[in-house]
């Protein structure tokens, strides 16, 4: 298992402050959520995770080495990456989409050996997308895609797995589908990282819960401590249910604190 | 379509359209005396035409076609832009204005390499005013809005040398020049421009794994290992080295890089690895068969290389304009 540091992580972008002393240790086997309103740096800090955004001060490390001093290479076999937004510039066909991931694996020159066809195989049943391989993913449904991505990221099998907002545009049967799995990557061993903004979601199948306010740490521990009336009035600014359904923990935001 | 069987077609279709290029000219030269040439026989007047006219000039049409269409693709898939080509980085025209003032000083009269050498010097200059004016920002944004500042003032000198030059000869010997062609080309035109084209077809060729992560976005591309700021000398070095030494023995000659990825892209998986080389054998064949063209299509001064691929670029939008329009 991979253990990831965050040490007085600072970062500003132009002149404004994004990240103002970030602390946190995240274990594997876990899946944490980072949560927290628009612009709190959620984005931010998964990007700072894998060394895409420069810390202006303090640092990230993996297994002890310092993120920033690792070659890209290095840390892509560590951490997979689900960016936010689907971006998808040519119309692939799902398979060779998802056979992307392997990239970080291959020799320079090389090409695809049978271990990553079976990697390939393996994401591909996982996100349930099997059915699509042969399918244009530039000509799939918004859920559909965002499952074909998502194959994609898990066809790394790194160590760690960052998804950013990996439930947006799809359908509740997806996302809990989608929750699932993340959950099951957790429970075999794989540090996952999900920025989400579903709290009822988040506070079900997550086993750590950070919540970030304007660049710092508001909370951060388990869900029970995090999502509760006071941090969501003051960091959100709402008002909310807090309850249980069917066991089940669940958020529903009511109103606007004025 | 299967890219081993692509690649083969193409290769044979690379080898038949060298060989009809050697067989076409004003000077008919049938098959048998060009192969007894070839091995040897003593026909002086086949084996000059065939090694000082044909040769170079096949050679030329290839290797000048495939570097076209290279970087066109290659830049396609770094800038994400089916519309980008080789001027969009201001190389092309950089390097067609080094030629224009060897031709306006009267540079190009001294020695043969002269003109070709300038015009490599032309699209290096580009080069380093690319990297100055982009800096070390890895957004293809950046890279789009300097070349596009390089390619307009590169634009600028062209017309300037045009406006200003001393006499009327001058001035339609440098219209003649940008319009492109192979003709009279010797093997010392092919020295000049095989090396660099050697040299711009390996760093292009380098990338293909780099570009097909750039499918997921730059974050996504770094997120996979991809070391953008490299891969972006690469490919700049290789555009400019390449197309530098393409344009300097063939002059101007648009819209190669930009339609021929077009027509291969259907015939592969679409990703920006896949077209890499067919690209390359793709403009190598149309290249050389629009200079084919521009030898039989009777007109009372020779057709120019630039204006018959021009012409046939045209199709190629129309037909993808209709596709987005889903009239056809």
């Amino acid at each position: 298992m991979v253990a990831i540091a965050i040490e007085s992580l600072h970062i500003s972008l132009g002149k404004q402050a994004v990240l103002r002393g970030i602390d946190a240790h995240l274990e594997g086997g876990m899946l944490i959520g980072i949560i927290g309103p628009n612009g709190a740096g959620k984005s931010t800090l998964a990007r700072a995770i894998l060394g895409l955004q420069k810390a202006t001060k303090g640092r990230v490390t993996i297994d002890e080495a310092d993120v920033a001093a690792l070659p890209h290479a290095q840390i892509a076999r560590l951490i997979s990456y689900l960016p936010q937004g689907q971006t998808l510039h040519w119309p692939l066909v799902v398979e060779r989409l998802v056979a992307l991931g392997r990239i970080p694996h291959l020799a320079p020159f090389s090409q695809i050996s049978d271990a990553d066809r079976i990697a390939i195989d393996r994401a591909m049943t996982l996100a349930d997308v099997s059915t699509l391989r042969d399918r244009t993913a530039t000509e799939l449904s918004g859920g559909e895609r965002a499952r074909v991505l998502l194959a994609r990221a898990l066809a790394v099998e790194a160590p760690v797995l960052i998804a950013d907002e990996p439930l947006a545009s799809l359908d509740p049967g997806h996302q809990l589908e989608v929750m699932d799995l993340l959950k099951d990557q957790a429970a075999g061993g794989v540090t996952v990282i999900a920025v989400l903004h579903d709290l009822t979601l988040a506070a079900r199948f997550c086993d750590r819960l950070i919540l970030l306010d304007k660049g710092q740490v508001a909370a951060d521990g388990d869900t029970a401590k995090v999502l509760n009336a006071e941090n969501l009035a003051r960091v959100y600014g709402i008002r909310a249910w807090l309850g249980a359904v069917e066991g089940s923990p669940a958020v529903v935001p009511l109103f606007r604190n004025v | 379509m299967n890219r081993t069987v692509l690649i083969t077609l193409l290769g044979f279709c690379c080898l038949a359209a060298a060989l009809l290029s050697i067989t076409f000219g004003t000077a008919p030269l049938s098959l048998q005396r060009i192969f007894e040439a070839l091995i040897g026989s003593d026909d002086p007047v086949a084996r000059i035409i065939l090694f000082d006219l044909r040769m170079p000039r096949a050679l030329l049409g290839l290797s000048v076609g495939a570097m076209l269409g290279l970087a066109g693709a290659a830049l396609q898939g770094y800038l994400r832009n089916p519309l980008a080509e080789p001027s969009v980085v201001g190389v092309s025209n950089s390097a067609a204005l080094g030629a224009v003032i060897a031709l306006y000083f009267g540079l190009a009269e001294l020695h043969a390499a002269v003109l070709p050498v300038m015009a490599i010097i032309g699209a290096i200059f580009a080069l380093m005013m690319l990297f100055a004016l982009a800096g070390k920002s890895e957004s293809p944004l950046t890279l789009i809005l300097a070349g596009i500042a390089i390619s307009t003032l590169a634009g600028a000198g062209i017309s300037l040398t045009l406006n200003l030059s001393p006499n009327p000869f001058a001035a339609m010997e440098i219209a003649t020049w940008l319009l492109g062609s192979l003709e009279d080309r010797s093997f010392n035109h092919v020295l000049i421009a095989l090396p660099c084209i050697a040299v711009g077809l390996a760093l292009l060729l380098w990338n293909g794994r780099a570009l097909d992560a750039l499918t997921l976005g730059e974050d996504g591309a770094k997120a996979l290992g991809i070391d953008l700021g490299l891969m972006r000398i690469r490919l700049m070095l290789g555009v400019a080295i390449g197309v530098g030494g393409a344009v300097a023995v063939s002059g101007s000659v648009g819209f190669v890089g930009l339609i021929v990825p077009h027509i291969i892209r259907p015939l592969t998986d679409r990703s920006p690895s896949a077209i890499l080389l067919p690209s390359a054998l793709g403009g190598a064949i149309l290249l050389t068969l629009a200079d084919i063209l521009v030898r039989v299509i009777p007109t009372s001064n020779e057709l120019k290389l630039g204006v018959v691929t021009a012409f046939l670029g045209v199709p190629v939008f129309l037909v993808h304009l209709m596709r987005e329009r889903r009239i056809w």
